[in-house]
């Protein structure tokens, strides 16, 4: 074979292994979305048809069973929460960590990253003891306490990029033209950062509402829709189950399309 | 003033991870060999004696074992293709980086769509004629089909993280390396070889670092797909401290679950050791 037809060979095979790929991540969520889309009768059925048929029954039933609306809204609250205190926590560290040289950052990066060589669903079972003394067991406060544990490392270590990654000169700029330390930060440095600040938040509610094992374990009356679904799942049909696995899988796709230009900004920064 | 700003911006951080992160460690370190207000280790005794803990402990292993090899492979070809990629590198990216978003537990029910009795799987070999009625998948008669649908599951759901990490890895490789291989007629396996891949050390740690401690604390897919039918760690541990009400063996399972992270992750470490003067 010549050289060209070597190469345009080995372009359909790259092209066509892409396409494969493609199809290995999207095919299993478009199954999912067809039994969410039909009727109860049919996902219950066999054969499937790998087509909808936007019956809406399936859904209906799922958002009319009894404690699926409060679960829905107790993931939503616990996760805006956890968006809300691993940013808050999370941001002043991670300025911290990209302005200031001092002792002790060596440690408090440490402490950072150690978080990540520990299993921390694991987390909710002492604390779960610890929130029983403190009134704060089955309460959406603690368990946004815990997924802002494992959502905090994430804001530490991103924020501290994102402020490494805007010039020093900048503030300076504005300390000269008679701004101090806090106008200088509101007025120059986050409207820069504001953007990739707002992507960690999403990322840190993405988090929480997918946690599993933590929200199961400290939520009884006040479940999120994960503990809900993991804990009905011997009992519930199938069209409930697949109802509730397309009401989890969406607002994710969407979360993900929102923070697609950084995630290597944030999973870059996990090589350090 | 300004020497004690940098430590009044961590102390909200560093009170926050005492608190919610090193505390209940030592707890939960504590609870696993305290029974009945004595200090014992009859829990991980009980642990130990019950019939599921070693059935538990290999089932996580084997998992892991099967995985995350097949994951670092995947993650590795869809890294480079996205690398390589000219025109649509931010669509395949986004598609590509979708699974990342999505919960354990929902890619255990969007694997049963496919493996459960009336699902998609039975429809495909029916209609191909390879069975004449659908076949009970996930059956306890065959736990290996349960076996092998979590670690399908687990491969769709886990590789986007560690390709995402990949990525960001290949971009920080300068260039100039993989033009000088081109300037010595090297071909693109042996670039890949030979640069990417020793470059891509410190990546490839922390991708697998992650990643190994992810695949022991497997839980919301197992259940999901196999019920109580294929116990592994987690599962376990939630089984004693809910159903059995037994926080102290639960405790101890944590204990197991813990030491097998930071086993591997010292392990990854030793092994994927980078020299401090070679990183980029």
């Amino acid at each position: 074979m010549s050289e060209p037809s070597v190469r345009r060979a080995g372009n359909r095979v790259f092209i066509a292994g892409v396409a494969l790929l493609i199809l290995w991540v999207l095919l299993p969520i478009w199954l999912l979305f067809v039994n969410a889309l039909s009727a109860p009768a049919e996902v219950t059925g066999f054969p499937k048809r790998f087509i909808p048929s936007f019956d809406l029954a399936s859904l209906s039933f799922f958002f009319g069973f009894s404690g699926v609306i409060d679960a829905l809204w107790n993931s939503v609250k616990v996760a805006a929460l956890t968006m809300i205190l691993s940013i808050g926590v999370g941001a002043p560290a991670g300025y911290a960590l990209s302005r200031f040289d001092f002792p002790g950052k060596e440690t408090f990066r440490f402490l950072v990253v150690m978080t990540r060589a520990f299993p921390l669903p694991l987390l909710a079972l002492p604390l779960a003891v610890m929130f029983i003394r403190t009134g704060l067991d089955d309460t959406i406060i603690g368990l946004a306490l815990v997924h802002t544990t494992l959502a905090l490392p994430f804001a530490v270590l991103i924020t501290y990029s994102l402020f490494s990654g805007i010039p020093l000169e900048l503030e300076e700029a504005a300390w000269t033209l008679g701004c101090n330390r806090v106008q200088a930060f509101t007025k120059v440095i986050l409207p820069l950062a504001a953007p990739g600040i707002a992507a960690s938040a999403v990322f840190a509610f993405v988090i929480s509402w997918n946690e599993v094992f933590a929200a199961a374990v400290l939520t009884v009356e006040n479940r999120t829709l994960t503990a809900f679904l993991l804990q009905s799942l011997d009992v519930s049909p199938l069209p409930l189950k697949f109802a509730g696995g397309a009401a989890l899988v969406l607002p994710a796709l969407f979360f993900i399309f929102a923070v697609r230009k950084y995630l290597f900004a944030m999973w870059g920064i996990a090589n350090r | 003033m300004p020497r004690l700003l940098p430590y009044l911006l961590l102390l909200p951080a560093t009170a926050f991870l005492c608190l919610f992160f090193l505390y209940p460690f030592v707890q939960v370190a504590h609870d696993s060999v305290m029974r009945g207000g004595v200090y014992t280790l009859e829990n991980f005794t009980r642990m130990a004696g019950h019939w599921k803990f070693s059935t538990a402990f290999w089932n996580t292993m084997l998992l892991a074992a099967v995985v995350v090899p097949v994951q670092l492979a995947m993650a590795l070809t869809m890294a480079s293709i996205v690398t390589k990629l000219q025109r649509g590198r931010s669509s395949i990216l986004y598609i590509f980086a979708i699974p990342l978003g999505i919960s354990d537990l929902a890619a255990g029910l969007i694997w049963l769509s496919v493996f459960e009795q009336s699902g998609f799987l039975n429809s495909l070999l029916v209609g191909l004629g390879v069975v004449d009625r659908p076949i009970l998948l996930l059956g306890y008669q065959n736990t290996w089909v349960i076996f092998i649908a979590i670690a399908l599951a687990e491969v769709w759901r886990a590789t986007a993280i560690m390709m995402v990490i990949l990525v960001a890895g290949m971009g920080l490789i300068p260039k100039e390396y993989g033009e000088a291989a081109d300037v010595f007629g090297a071909s693109r396996w042996q670039k890949f070889r030979r640069v990417t891949l020793p470059m891509l050390k410190p990546s490839l740690q922390t991708a697998l670092i992650l990643r190994v401690i992810l695949a022991f604390e497997v839980f919301a897919v197992v259940v999901a797909l196999g019920g109580t039918q294929l116990p592994v760690l987690m599962s376990e541990t939630y089984h004693w401290q809910f159903a059995m009400q037994e926080r102290g063996v639960a405790a101890a399972y944590a204990m197991v679950i813990l030491a097998v992270s930071v086993a591997f992750t010292i392990l990854i470490l030793r092994l994927l050791h980078v020299p401090k003067g070679a990183r980029v």
